[in-house]
This record gives C-alpha cells, sequence and structure tokens, in this order.
C-alpha cells in the first residue's frame, strides 16, 4: 500500500446551525478506488465540495502529500491534482467536447486559443481511456447521450494528470451496459495510478470496484475498511446507523443541535 | 484495455480507435455536415439572412428607389447605430441576461456630452469622454446590481430605462434640442472614404481573414490535427471578395443629383466592421469570451471550472453599456442633434436584432455577425416602409411580428437542438 495523497483530518462543516460534517477524517491512495457510501444527508456531497474547494470546510486538517494546504478555490483543488466529476457533470451543454474538457484551463498561444493542440490532447485522453462511443471530439454537449456525457465527464476530470478523481454518483442514470463501461474506466483509472473516490448508493458497483470503503452516517465517519476485510451486511448496518464498528461512539443522531450548547 | 471492447454501448461500425474531429473529410462531408446541423435547428443567421434576401427582393419590386446607390449608402448609415446595439446586447444576452436600458444609457451618456459641449464650452473630445464614462459607469452600476447583489437584469435595466429617460429630460431641459457641432463628429455619419479608399478596406478584409484561416491551419497542422479541406478557405475569401466588391462598386457610384459629386464608402462603414471583427477576436479566440458562452450554457458548470462568473457578468454589462455608448453616438450624429428622447425608440429595437439574427434568448448562443445581419433585417424594414411611405404604425407591427417570429424559430431550436435537457 501506498502512501496516501490526501488526509482529512476532523473536518467540520456546518449551513447556519445545521452541523453537516462533525469532525470526519478521511484517507485516499494512489491507486486505489475509495468508495464513499452513506445515506441520503449524510454529508457525502459537503464532504466532496470542500475537497474540490467549491465549499471549504470551516474547520480541519487537510493534508495533500502530508502537506496541509486551506482548499479555498477550485483553482487550488485542480493545481493539486485533485478533479471532481459532479454527479450532475457540470457540462455546458452549448460547448463542444473539447471546450468542456478544457473549460477554465484553455490552451493558449499569443493569447488566443490554440484550438489544434486542445483537440489533439483531448483525443488523446480519450484514447488513452478506450473510449469508443464518441464519433467526434467537436459535437456539440447537448447532442451526447448520458453515457458519453458522463464519459466526457471523466475525461474532463483527467485530462490534466490528475491525482485524485472524485466521482458522485457516476452510474445513478446509467443503464446496464453502459454502468459496466463507467466502471470499467473506473477501475482503469485505478491501475493508471490515480486515487479514485467513488460516491455511489449502488452497493453491488461498490464491492464490484471499491478497494475500500468509507462510510458516513449524519456528519460522522463512522468506518473505513478494505472491501477485502468487511461485509455487505456490516456496510448496510453502518450506513443506516444499526450496526457501529467496534471502538466507535455516535456522536448523536440528529444534525441540528437540540439544546443551546452547540 | 481490451475490457471495453465487450461493453460497448454503441458500437462504433468502424470499432478504430480514432476519434474524429468532425474536420475531416472532402468539401461534400463538410457540406452534409452542415445540413445536417442546420437540421438539427443550429441554424444561426441562417433565418435572417433568408429574410434580408426576400426583404430586398421584395422592397425593390414594390419600390423604384430601394435598390439605388443612393438608398444603399442611406441605408449603412441609418442602420450603424442599431447594428453596434445589437452587438452591445449580445454581450449579455450570451449570458441569458437582458439589458433593458441600453438605448436611453446612450442616450443619455450623449446628453451629457452635448450639454457639456455646447453649454459649458468644453472640448469635444473631453466632453465625448465624459459622455463615455457616463456609460461605463452605468454598466459597471447594472453589473454590480445583477452580478453582486444578485438583481434580476430584467428589473435592473427596467428601472434605469424608466429613470434615464428622465435623466435625459432633466440634463437636457425639458423641450430642450443641442446640436452637435464638432465636425469630427458629423463626418462620422456625412463622411465618406475616398473611392479607393472603399477597395483598400476590402483588400484589408480579405487579408486579415485569408491570413487568420492560414495561420489557424498553421496551428492545427503542427498540433497534428486534421484542417478542413483548403478549398472551403479559398471559398470564403472569393465570396467575401465577391459580395464585398459588389457593395463597394455600388457606393463608388456618384450618387448625388447636383454637380457636387458623392461618393464613396460612408466613413461608419469600416468604423462598424471594426467594432465587429474586435468583438468576434474577443468572443471566439479568447479565454474571456469562451467564459461568456459557458456561462450562458451552464454558470454552476462555470463557476465549477474556477471561472469568476461574477466578474464576468459585471464586465459584460460594462462592455454593453460602452458600445450602447457608441450606438447612441451614431444614432444622435445622424440626426445631428440631442433631445431629451435620445435613445428612446431604440432601445427595444436593439434586442430585436439581436434575436432576429439568431441570437438566443435563453444565453450561450449566437455571435456577434448574427445580431449585425438582425440590425440590417430591422433596418432594411424602417427603409422599405419609409420608401412606400408606410407609417409609424405599419413599420412598429411589421417589426414586432418579426422579433416574436424570430423568438419561436428560437425557441423551436432550441427544442430540437436537446436544449429542454438543462
Amino acid at each position: 500500500m501506498s502512501q496516501p495523497i490526501i488526509e482529512l483530518r476532523r473536518v467540520t462543516k456546518s449551513f447556519g446551525p445545521v452541523s453537516v460534517l462533525k469532525g470526519v477524517d478521511l484517507t485516499v491512495t494512489s491507486g486505489r478506488v475509495t468508495a464513499l457510501v452513506g445515506d441520503n444527508g449524510a454529508g457525502k456531497s459537503t464532504l466532496i465540495k470542500g475537497l474540490a474547494g467549491v465549499q471549504p470546510y470551516d474547520t480541519g486538517e487537510i493534508l495533500v502529500d502530508g502537506e496541509e494546504h486551506p482548499l479555498r478555490t477550485p483553482r487550488e483543488a485542480a493545481s493539486l491534482g485533485i478533479e471532481v466529476v459532479y454527479q450532475d457533470l457540470a457540462l455546458c451543454d452549448n460547448l463542444d467536447i473539447v471546450q468542456n474538457m478544457f473549460l477554465g484551463r484553455e490552451e493558449t498561444s499569443v493569447g488566443t486559443f490554440d484550438e489544434g493542440r486542445m483537440e489533439r490532447e483531448a483525443s488523446d485522453t480519450l484514447r488513452s481511456l478506450s473510449v469508443r462511443t464518441v464519433k467526434s471530439v467537436r459535437q456539440k454537449v447537448s447532442s451526447l447521450s448520458g453515457g458519453q456525457r458522463q464519459t466526457v465527464a471523466i475525461a474532463r476530470a483527467v485530462l490534466k494528470k490528475a491525482r485524485v478523481v472524485i466521482l458522485d454518483e457516476p452510474t445513478a442514470a446509467l443503464g446496464v451496459a453502459q454502468t459496466e463501461q463507467v466502471l470499467n474506466l473506473v477501475r482503469r483509472l485505478a491501475d493508471q495510478g490515480v486515487a479514485v473516490v467513488l460516491i455511489s448508493h449502488n452497493l453491488a458497483d461498490v464491492f464490484a470496484v471499491a478497494d475500500d470503503i468509507a462510510v458516513l452516517y449524519l456528519g460522522q465517519m463512522v468506518a473505513q475498511v478494505s472491501t477485502a476485510e468487511t461485509t455487505r451486511d456490516d456496510v448496510v448496518g453502518y450506513i443506516t446507523g444499526t450496526k457501529v464498528p467496534p471502538g466507535v461512539q455516535l456522536v448523536g443522531t440528529s444534525t441540528i443541535p437540540v439544546g443551546g450548547d452547540a | 484495455m481490451s475490457t471495453t471492447s465487450r461493453t460497448a454501448a454503441a458500437p462504433d461500425p468502424v470499432a478504430s480507435d480514432l476519434i474524429g474531429s468532425g474536420v475531416e473529410g472532402g468539401v461534400g462531408d463538410q457540406v452534409s455536415a452542415w445540413l445536417q446541423r442546420v437540421r438539427g435547428g443550429d441554424m444561426g443567421a441562417l433565418p435572417a439572412v433568408g429574410g434580408l434576401v426576400v426583404l430586398a427582393i421584395l422592397f425593390g419590386v414594390l419600390s423604384p428607389y430601394f435598390l439605388t446607390a443612393v438608398n444603399f449608402a442611406n441605408l449603412m448609415n441609418q442602420a450603424a447605430s442599431l447594428v453596434v446595439l445589437g452587438m452591445a446586447l449580445v454581450f449579455v444576452l450570451l449570458l441569458g441576461e437582458i439589458d433593458l436600458s441600453a438605448g436611453v444609457t446612450g442616450g443619455v451618456a450623449m446628453a451629457s456630452f452635448v450639454v457639456l459641449n455646447i453649454k459649458f464650452d468644453i472640448p469635444w473630445p473631453l466632453a465625448l469622454a465624459a459622455g463615455f464614462a457616463v456609460g461605463l459607469a452605468t454598466g459597471a452600476l447594472i453589473g454590480f446590481l445583477v452580478a453582486r447583489v444578485g438583481i434580476p437584469s430584467f428589473v435592473v435595466t427596467l428601472g434605469l430605462f424608466l429613470g434615464y429617460q428622465g435623466l435625459a429630460l432633466l440634463i437636457i431641459g425639458a423641450g430642450g434640442l443641442y446640436p452637435i457641432q464638432a465636425p469630427e463628429l458629423i463626418a462620422l455619419q456625412n463622411g465618406r472614404l475616398p473611392v479607393w479608399g472603399g477597395w483598400v478596406m476590402l483588400a484589408v478584409i480579405v487579408g486579415i481573414s485569408g491570413a487568420m484561416s492560414f495561420w489557424d491551419r498553421r496551428r492545427r497542422t503542427r498540433a497534428g490535427v486534421p484542417n478542413r479541406p483548403i478549398l472551403l478557405v479559398w471559398v470564403k475569401l472569393v465570396v467575401i471578395a465577391l459580395l464585398g466588391g459588389v457593395a463597394v462598386l455600388i457606393l463608388s457610384v456618384n450618387r448625388s443629383q447636383s454637380v457636387v459629386p458623392v461618393e464613396g464608402v460612408p466613413i461608419i462603414v469600416p468604423i462598424v466592421l471594426a467594432i465587429l471583427w474586435i468583438g468576434t477576436f474577443v468572443l471566439d479566440r479568447t479565454k474571456f469570451g469562451r467564459y461568456v458562452y459557458a456561462i450562458g450554457g451552464n454558470a454552476e458548470a462555470a463557476r465549477r471550472s474556477g471561472i469568476k462568473v461574477r466578474w464576468i457578468k459585471w464586465w459584460c454589462f460594462v462592455i454593453a453599456s460602452g458600445l450602447a455608448v457608441v450606438a447612441g453616438l451614431f444614432a444622435q450624429t445622424r440626426i445631428g442633434s440631442v433631445d431629451g428622447a435620445a435613445g428612446r425608440d431604440i432601445v427595444l429595437s436593439g434586442v430585436a436584432a439581436a434575436v432576429v439574427g439568431g441570437v438566443s434568448l435563453f444565453g450561450g448562443r449566437g455571435r456577434l455577425m448574427h445580431a449585425a445581419i438582425g440590425a440590417l433585417v430591422i433596418a432594411v424594414i424602417t427603409n422599405g416602409l419609409g420608401l412606400l411611405k408606410m407609417g409609424a404604425g405599419v413599420n412598429l407591427v411589421v417589426t414586432g411580428g418579426v422579433l416574436i417570429l424570430a423568438a419561436t424559430v428560437d425557441a423551436l431550436s432550441r427544442l430540437r437542438g436537446g436544449g429542454i435537457r438543462s
């Protein structure tokens, strides 16, 4: 097992009186797929938005390669090689595949776009992921299917040699064949040495592709275990709060503090 | 890497590792790809160009004056202001925002300029700079209220539309009217290039267009990606040269009815073309322009890509207001004076020009050229109906009808283009 790329230590996040993350630890390692599971409202999205720099945490430490980084902007996260593929994909329908893949980090020469170079790199990236469902990199995203959009979103994430790719429910809207295709893509990313964080509700997917499973329960990280050392029943128990791993104390079943002392 | 082949959801019949870029293939492939895009709802300025041709034929048949050199030159002068105002609005329409106050912003800026120049005897360049400062400050204010405070641009600019009409009246004084006296400014709408100047202008246009095409090709070749057939570049250059040549030829004819010859391309034409070229360059080839389109397509995606959405929006309103002042300048120098109602009647025509030309009201789609063509359509309607001695009533009804027609085309092509998903 290699060095962890990212270590979160006791990160918290509150929205007004609602504390969504109550001191969460997470370790992400290169070459491994870490599945992040938890019920709706457990704080999965909030956790990754913090990693992406979109919505910084309130307190806690973020160690990237052992050094502390505040991760306050998407740019900072991107410069550290952290990329997120959101559930709603965050693609611009009116732009083509190349333009979407390079959005926010266009290649320029003499102050203007070097379209040739961007087109080259985009198709090289798609080819390295063995993508064959996309006919032309100059297609507008509005003309693509759900699976193709997911492919473009993942390709966008790995375009600039990402070291950590976070996938939010990548298979939620896909059919059987396309799901397997995306899971293959996920596995291939990890095999190329990328640290993958996979958020999913689908435990079949999780057990099929993940090396580690991290379970969030109401803003608390109740377990981070290796897939080989756990069972489906245990994970379901952790997610629903009916089971707690030995040595873990649940800090409260309501995300809204009842008393005046938050 | 071989694992995907068994699960390919939509296997490519060719099953090659090559992903196309849409520029491969001969001229025939390019034409059929273009036809496919048009059928898919990506029509751009095509309906407007068609409308322009139909209108030109219609008015040409109905009025003996429409297709004369003098009317053609007139049309250029009449349309200039609306073309620039339409282009100004493209910058905000692309964001999915609107600026209803662009016309009156130009009006207030011109009122400030003319009062400073005539009443307070401030030299015209300084007074004009002050006018532009008023316009840019207005854009900054709109941008602040929309992008920072978060008020819908419709409300902000509707408020300004009302308030600025009053402000123009207050600056000018009720019933007042000031002449524009600086000969350099009057020349904007009265001046003409020498006949040879028109040909030089055309040569420069063809030269720049060709140079950019070949530069792009060289960069693509260097990156190792295919180019479109070179024949298409030559076709484009020949079409520009031919259409431009005919226009310059007509404008080079002496169109005077008296002894003093009146000939040459109106000076406003190269000025408007320069604005068009610079604006298009910014929108197509710079990060700022790309981000404007991205925000119009999906503002949240743009934000997550690290784009400073509020900053870009703010700048777009400033640019729009700045160009609105240019439009106001062109409108008022044609009349030769500024009164308290300056810019009031042109506001919605600016939006109409952009939409008629194929700029989407929903954001993210459209080009400056589209707004320019749309403005020409509206200018031709006004000009042609005027020649036919139709009143302002008919003109407004027809223009309104064309606008609704264009908005319908926009909405329908959006459905066909799959935009319903967002």
